[in-house]
């Protein structure tokens, strides 16, 4: 027996039997997105700003009457809002299973009145029955439009022995031919648009779109000026939103998996729900 | 500049500064001495300058470095560290009427420099080599330059119709031209490589970059100084401590803050944790293209448990929201650090030795991609790159920072070279590397670890430069902030993969299609940073 085989042997398993099966998921210590609280902002009182001034990303913001808001798919995860907040609105979380269908779940309007999230009916019985064509497999073709490779480097630990990917019926592909989704990470660089549509017209249909990172999603800190779109708003259609900078391995198989409709999305209205 | 003697020079004076230098690092150049960048500026009373930035030779009277086993010895300020602590050399020229004389035949490694400041800045570089678009593909317009006049960060993304790169013409019965990407095969970055080849060996190569050129250095314009930290981050992922720190030290400089001895321990550690997932990485890569699958999937898991334990220390997988102008942003609680490392130290040793006794791998590595040492200084090749191919410069040793000047440790070099040299170089850093994260955390002592007073004095000009040994080479911020400073004007990024990319063609050519994959992993290059 080759010996990196044997020594391959011996090492036993490495995978986590997460998500399927209780286990760690490896994000110990993670700090996700920062959760906000509108109940302790009194910002439409005392005209506080603090939280809107440290963003990098302008992922917050305050309105005439003075209620804030924030826009999680332009959140960088920076944390300064957490650090500049006086009352403590803004506060450390380990959330960071941000995937939605809709992008709008993507915004906390705070105290204004929160949208009721709109089930996709109409397009979920069409959906379920393009799902089961593809029984439990999903092949994946990632596009780079642009990233800073943070996502990319993610997007390479899902194929490592701890998350090992390929056990969950998840493959990367390089050919668009044999894709039925696309994965985008960055804001999509006036140079990649093109090869960007491309790719997307080459996959056979049905086919599905999704945006992975807080500049795919948005632009983020590098969205905008002559070299960059603002992610993937106007260019595609996008089917899951998952913003993160970037978002950690275990986010992007919670993503994968609510494209299937084998995990719930647990972001509604801006408000993470925990598991 | 902070850091730097400074030299008004008037256009006509450029090419003579150039032969000086060149007479000043000799025929048998200095590993230390080096033209670094050229960027252009435009700062002062509405003018534009264009900026040179050179690392100081090491004095003539300065007796050679000693051989054998102390050669490598890091003690900083003794002979061993060559040049330390001498300011670098910049030169500030304003071009007469957007035109200056190109010093690329010179100084070869400014090609790419000049050819930047042409696609962003409109500026011309009489008698340069090769004046074909690089930043800017071919098709997109030219006029206005995106940077020329005031930098307008919400310009819309250009309009363009995408046209073929210019390339020389290759001509010949059987030669096959294969355009690759940029949409490539499996989890990668975006670029466009060209071959010319016959049968398996390859004529010429072009790599076409910057199809991932996001603007980050126009993005630095008018943001606060704490927030342009977050921006230096994402600049390069998988270096997101290295852009930071070099980020923050040139803006300490130019305020004339020093981060508080915490801060500076704290950094060294968050820079060798960065060093250490992406060297692990990179061999599990590179064992990927020579086909080992096990020796692939290990490297992979090595990487992702150091992941997991950044994750831990730092509440980030890439030891982001730390580093800031004047120290860290909070605290860390290192003590378990040690144990942590403890479990897998043996793990990672093991893998190693493993990898340095597989023939197989060995035969694929061994005499692929050569880089000769002329080239590798020439063409300005950084990092383990070039201290495979003899050039024995780590700045973490000959312009400490941080506290690097309180540890000890070596700096690998190699005479070979080829992927091998390169592969090994990574390897002894990453013992290094442990071995400086341990002796780091014994002198790490309870205190403060931000502190925004000025120490030193700070620069009249607002002008700052930083530097940082990143896991790919030396990354160079120069910094102009606002006359308030309080916001930034101009951010010039020399980061490490933009000067590799510039070497690696020198590699490919007269090489063969089957190499290609292990050579290109061999360099471990980012193309984000490159492309900024």
């Amino acid at each position: 027996m080759p010996v990196w085989t044997w020594f391959g042997l011996q090492k036993g398993r490495a995978t986590t039997p997460w998500p399927e099966h209780p286990g760690p998921d490896g994000q110990e210590g993670v700090l996700g997105l920062p959760r906000f609280d509108a109940a302790r902002c009194s910002s439409a009182q005392t005209g506080c700003t603090d939280c809107v001034a440290a963003c990098p990303a302008s992922a917050i913001s305050a309105n005439a009457a003075g209620a804030v808001r924030v826009d999680y798919a332009r959140c960088v995860g920076c944390q300064l809002c957490t650090e500049v907040c006086p009352e403590g609105a803004f506060t450390v979380s380990h959330d960071w299973a941000f995937g939605v269908r809709d992008k709008a779940d993507l915004v906390n309007r705070g105290n204004a009145i929160v949208p009721t999230a709109t089930p996709q009916t109409a397009n979920e019985a069409e959906l379920a029955q393009e799902l089961k064509a593809f029984g439990k497999s999903l092949h994946i073709r990632h596009v780079d439009a642009g990233s800073c490779n943070g996502c990319e480097s993610e997007l390479q630990a899902l194929l490592n022995p701890f998350y090992n990917l390929h056990r969950l019926g998840l493959f990367f592909t390089p050919s668009p031919r044999f894709a039925d989704l696309l994965l985008v990470t960055g804001p999509v660089t006036a140079a990649m648009r093109e090869p960007l549509l491309r790719t997307y017209e080459a996959m056979p249909q049905p086919r599905w779109v999704m945006a992975v990172g807080t500049c795919a999603t948005s632009g983020g800190v590098s969205g905008g000026g002559y070299a960059c779109h603002q992610g993937l708003q106007g260019i595609l259609p996008v089917d899951v939103w998952l913003p993160g900078c970037p978002p950690n391995p275990a986010a992007l198989i919670e993503a994968l998996l609510l494209l299937l409709r084998r995990r719930s999305q647990r972001v509604h209205g801006g408000q993470y729900e925990s598991a | 500049m902070r850091h730097c003697d400074t030299a008004r020079l008037d256009p006509p004076d450029l090419l003579p500064a150039a032969d000086g230098l060149l007479t000043e690092l000799g025929d048998s150049p200095s590993a230390h001495g080096r033209m670094q960048m050229a960027y252009a500026c435009g700062c002062a009373e509405g003018g534009m300058d264009v900026i040179y930035i050179s690392s100081a030779p090491t004095p003539p009277q300065a007796s050679p470095a000693p051989q054998g086993s102390e050669r490598t010895l890091g003690r900083p300020g003794g002979l061993l560290s060559q040049g330390a602590n001498r300011p670098y050399k910049l030169w500030r020229v304003r071009p007469d009427s957007h035109t200056l004389p190109s010093l690329a035949n010179k100084l070869p490694l400014l090609g790419w420099y000049e050819r930047e400041m042409m696609d962003l800045y409109g500026l011309r570089f009489d008698g340069h080599p090769e004046p074909n678009p690089l930043v800017l593909h071919e098709g997109m317009p030219r006029e206005p330059a995106p940077l020329a006049a005031h930098f307008d960060v919400n310009a819309a993304a250009l309009d363009f119709s995408p046209q073929p790169p210019i390339v020389p013409q290759v001509l010949g019965p059987d030669i096959q031209r294969l355009p690759f990407g940029p949409v490539r095969a499996d989890i990668v970055e975006s670029a466009q490589f060209l071959f010319f080849y016959i049968g398996e060996g390859i004529l010429h190569y072009h790599p076409r970059l910057f199809y991932k050129h996001r603007a980050m250095e126009a993005r630095f314009q008018g943001v606060a100084l704490a927030a342009g930290a977050v921006l230096a981050e994402r600049v390069s992922g998988i270096d997101s401590v290295a852009h930071a720190l070099a980020y923050a030290q040139a803006v300490e400089g130019a305020m004339g803050w020093r981060a508080p001895a915490r801060a500076r321990y704290l950094r060294v550690i968050l820079a060798e944790l960065e060093r250490l997932y992406n060297h692990l990485h990179y061999l599990g890569h590179l064992s990927k293209t020579t086909t080992l699958k096990v020796g692939e999937a290990e490297g992979h898991l090595l990487e992702e448990r150091i992941k997991q334990i950044n994750a831990r220390l730092t509440g980030s997988r890439f030891l982001r929201g730390l580093v800031t102008p004047g120290g860290l942003r909070r605290d860390l609680d290192i003590s378990g650090l040690d144990k942590a490392l403890d479990a897998i130290n043996d793990e990672i040793d093991r893998y190693l030795v493993r990898l340095e006794s597989t023939r197989s791998h060995l035969d694929r590595l061994m005499a692929t991609g050569i880089l000769p040492r002329q080239v590798a200084f020439d063409q300005g090749a950084t990092g383990p790159i070039e201290r495979a191919s003899d050039l024995d410069r780590d700045l973490r040793r000959d312009h400490p920072y941080a506290h690097y000047e309180k540890v000890r440790f070596s700096i690998p070099v190699q005479q070979g070279g080829d992927a091998h040299a390169r592969s090994l170089v990574r390897m002894e850093e990453i013992r290094e590397s442990l071995a400086i994260i341990r002796q780091t955390i014994g002198r790490t002592k309870p205190g403060d670890v931000l502190r925004l007073d000025v120490m030193e004095d700070p620069d009249p000009q607002g002008e700052g430069l930083g530097w940082v040994e990143a896991a790919r080479g030396g990354l160079l911020y120069a910094v102009h902030l606002s006359e308030d400073r309080t916001r930034l004007l101009r951010v010039k990024i020399k980061e490490p993969s933009f000067s590799n990319w510039r070497v690696f063609p020198f590699t490919v050519e007269d090489s063969n299609m089957m190499d290609y994959a292990i050579n290109e992993a061999s360099f471990g290059l980012s193309i984000a940073g490159a492309d900024r």
